[in-house]
């Protein structure tokens, strides 16, 4: 926000004249805009923070969505059919990025300059987590009853909600090294929930 | 701003009172229907007889005459090597696709086509599915043409959520072949949801279970306050009620050589035992048991089914639509309990033992209250009411099958996964394997399966020009991107140079722009016209958008312009004007040029103006307002 105002402003594709950066549409001729390059936050209208209303975060991307997806621009020129569908792109994408908590960690400690490489963590070098996680994926392994599967299926959802209060706490507090450690730990626990509520579904399908 | 929105960017062209409303079509494997929507009603457009359904089934003469609908499915009997039914289940498929389906199919194949899109024999012609699908859509036309008093040159098409990316090129050809615009190309059980949440006022999550001739649909959508978001879908594109008239027709057909003890099946028996075998299927809906008979060459032969046979026999595939429903199901990441309703869609869904092991699966009674063959047609044209008049509502949908690349060892790298909301561009990067690799063939995959011969082959293309470098020095970034219509393109770039390479995508199965040229040719008279008159409605479009640009910055900034410059602006409004009326494509051309020329120094004034006013202080915030920022 410090760049200074001219470098906010450029020219509209459609009638010449001056338009901001962030417009969606050119306030003297109407003509879509491209999606630029701003942040998933600022794209979808709401205020940086890991503790999003999913709600309102959804409210938001509808409304976005509804003036910029292709079928509002299906018999208008292949300009701004174009344009239309890289700013309905844009929006998927943030929308997505936000929605999920794991990917929501990791894009706001990114954001705040603090990035958290979650694809690298294959090799986990955090001895604790990885002895956790081991026990954890064994005792599933183990499991057969469809109630010893059900009550590990809590569980482990129970500690995915756990851990994102923690990742809460660290980003408000500024911990980001911390809430880097806590993302990390949460894809192991998210993945471990998932296979978990997996094998309850098949469980319970079973006569 | 909204209103700016909604006001059409054009005023009407001057053919446009004598263009009839944008139609839906629901181009089904057993039958296709056509309907309008106006001012939000909806009316399925039925030929005189009040009949809304027009088989799918084409007849090609030896004298070249082409028939379609219910007068092509009378002569199956009578001249099955003349008549196409079912082609739906062969669009964007190649030949070796074809082995699963192997027995299933009513035609013959011409076999000396090697590789590409499957070609069919009928009548001494050799004709592309997309050929038959083009000559359906034309009495579709046609009805709707008919019973608007006009042309119909533009239309929303349904297609099975689960068509691959070939199936969907194949679809969109075929339309482009019967003179039809393809407006969007809207998924089955979209449309189908669009239609029963819109009468219903529909809200929270539902399903739609879609049963077709030839394919299967689950998708589990969320409605709410006029949005149509797709959580989740799936299916079979080769599964449906032809195969259980196969199944009853085998039958039918084995009872039946027991009496006569005859070898071989001939055409004609084939086609009438399946013919029967529907009828078989069809009235065991309703009744408990029948009899039926097949006669060709005055050899008539009787067979009883009851139901419960019936339904044995259709048992595994009914089974397994309902596993895919439970994967679907879980893809959502929802429960079973939070779903608010099923759906019904598809001639198929009429048999009792759908119904019973849906409401089993569902623990809720289906809903029906929608004709199941018309809703999808009813559907589309709502959305074909939407993307020309406008609207309130809005459909999200998403990728069916992930897409993905060819690497080391066969194994398929994803690059979108299944489920992700369209449109949507996502990349990968890729490397070189050699020291000095400056080629690399990327191979475009379409499915679940790990390894690559498990999934669709979409296309192949050689990216070259990568600059000399060290094995695995190499950035290779590949970007897929599925537009609305859920059709992908692929783009490739070195990301450590900039080389951008443009690649020609060949598809593995479609037809090529050469063949599609052909085709059009062949196919329409007045071909040129055609092509003449869509690419000067395209230059109109963009002309008219110009002029409208230009009026509006006139309204806003018009004091930064002298008498004389406004006077040579309005010139060369009234030219595009005058040139747009005279409809002359270059004269459109060279106006707009004109117009951008006279209006060169007034866009400079005015960017002059939003900078320095930029600089005199404004706040950031406050510009975006002035500016129409979010």
């Amino acid at each position: 926000m410090n760049a200074p105002a001219a470098a906010q402003i450029v020219s509209c594709w459609s009638c010449k004249g001056p338009v901001a950066t962030r417009a969606l549409f050119c306030s003297v001729c109407g003509a879509v805009q491209g999606p630029g390059t701003i942040d998933h936050f600022t794209r979808l209208g709401i205020a940086p923070s890991f503790d999003l209303d999913l709600d309102a975060l959804q409210r938001q991307y509808f409304g976005f969505q509804k003036r910029l997806h292709p079928d509002r621009f299906a018999s208008k020129s292949s300009k701004e059919k174009a344009l239309s569908q890289a700013q309905a792109t844009s929006l998927n994408e943030a929308y997505e990025a936000l929605k999920d908590p794991l990917k929501r960690a990791a894009y706001l400690l990114n954001h705040l300059g603090h990035p958290v490489d979650l694809t690298a963590c294959g090799t986990i070098n955090d001895r604790e987590l990885l002895m956790e996680q081991m026990e954890k994926r064994e005792a599933l392994a183990e499991a057969t009853s469809p109630d010893q599967i059900a009550k590990l299926a809590m569980e482990a959802e129970s500690e995915v909600i756990a851990c994102q209060c923690h990742i809460s706490a660290a980003i408000n507090a500024s911990h980001l090294e911390e809430a880097g450690h806590l993302t990390i730990r949460l894809k192991y626990l998210a993945k471990l929930a998932e296979e978990a509520r997996a094998k309850k579904t098949r469980a319970l399908r079973l006569p | 701003m909204l209103l700016q929105l909604h006001e059409p960017g054009e005023s009407p062209a001057p053919h446009e009172s004598e263009r009839g409303l944008a139609v839906g079509i629901d181009l089904g494997t057993t039958n296709s229907v056509v309907a309008l929507a106006r001012d939000g009603a909806t009316e399925v457009l039925r030929d005189a007889d009040g009949k809304g359904l027009i088989p799918s089934v084409v007849y090609y003469g030896d004298d070249g005459a082409v028939t379609v609908g219910a007068d092509a499915r009378r002569m199956i009997l009578e001249a099955p090597d003349h008549v196409v039914s079912s082609v739906k289940r062969l669009m964007g498929r190649g030949t070796e696709d074809l082995k699963t389906l192997a027995g299933t199919l009513p035609y013959t194949l011409d076999v000396a086509a090697d590789g590409g899109m499957v070609r069919l024999k009928v009548a001494g012609r050799t004709l592309t599915p997309v050929e038959v699908s083009a000559d359906i859509l034309r009495a579709v036309k046609a009805r709707a043409e008919e019973a608007q008093g006009k042309g119909v040159d533009r239309a929303v098409v349904t297609v099975p959520a689960y068509f691959d990316d070939a199936a969907r090129t194949a679809t969109k050809d075929a339309a482009r072949l019967a003179g039809l615009e393809v407006l969007r190309l809207v998924n089955e059980p979209t449309a189908a949801a669009l239609a029963y949440g819109l009468d219903n006022a529909a809200e929270g999550l539902y399903a739609v279970y879609d049963l077709g001739g030839g394919t299967f649909d689950i998708s589990i959508l969320r409605m709410e306050k006029g949005v149509f978001q797709v959580k989740s879908t799936g299916g079979d594109a080769a599964l449906g009620g032809d195969d259980i008239d196969h199944a009853i027709a085998e039958r039918f057909l084995a009872e039946r050589h027991k009496e006569h003890g005859i070898e071989s099946i001939t055409a004609g028996e084939a086609k009438q035992a399946l013919a029967a075998a529907r009828v078989a299927k069809e009235c065991l809906s309703g009744r408990a048991a029948g009899d039926w008979v097949i006669e060709v060459d005055g050899k008539p032969s009787r067979h009883a089914m009851t139901r419960d046979e019936l339904e044995s026999l259709a048992l595994p595939w009914v089974d397994k639509t309902m596993a895919i429903c439970r994967g679907v199901i879980e893809d959502a990441g929802i429960e079973v309990a939070e779903i608010q309703g099923v759906v019904l869609v598809g001639g198929s869904t009429r048999m009792p033992l759908v119904r019973r092991k849906v409401r089993d699966l569902f623990g809720r009674e289906p809903l029906a209250d929608i004709n199941p063959d018309e809703v999808v047609a009813v559907g589309a044209a709502l959305q074909a009411e939407a993307l020309t008049i406008g609207s309130d509502t809005l459909l999200l949908d998403v990728t069916p099958l992930s897409l993905g690349i060819e690497t080391m060892g066969g194994i398929v790298e994803k690059v979108i996964p299944r489920n992700t909301p369209i449109p949507v561009a996502m990349a990968q990067e890729f490397t070189t394997y050699q020291d000095g690799q400056t080629a690399m063939a990327i191979h475009v995959l379409q499915g679940e399966r790990e390894m690559v011969d498990q999934n669709r082959s979409l296309a192949r293309f050689v990216l070259r020009g990568i600059p000399n470098m060290a094995a695995g020095a190499a950035r290779i970034r590949v970007t897929f991107t599925v537009d609305a219509d859920g059709l992908l393109t692929v783009t490739a770039s070195e990301a450590t140079t900039g080389v951008e390479q443009q690649v020609a995508v060949k598809p593995s199965y479609g037809l090529t722009e050469d063949e599609m040229a052909n085709m059009l040719r062949d196919s329409l008279v007045n071909a040129k016209d055609d092509m003449a008159s869509r690419l000067f409605a395209e230059t109109a479009v963009e002309a008219r958008r110009s002029v409208l640009a230009v009026q509006a910055a006139l309204g806003a900034d018009s004091d930064l312009l002298s008498e004389s410059e406004r006077q040579d602006i309005d010139a060369a409004i009234a030219g595009v004007d005058r040139a747009i009326a005279a409809g002359d494509r270059d004269a459109v051309t060279a106006a707009s040029e004109g117009l951008e020329a006279a209006t060169k120094t007034f866009a400079e004034r005015r960017m002059d103006r939003g900078i320095r006013a930029a600089l005199a202080g404004m706040t950031v915030e406050k510009l975006d307002d002035a500016l129409g920022g979010e």
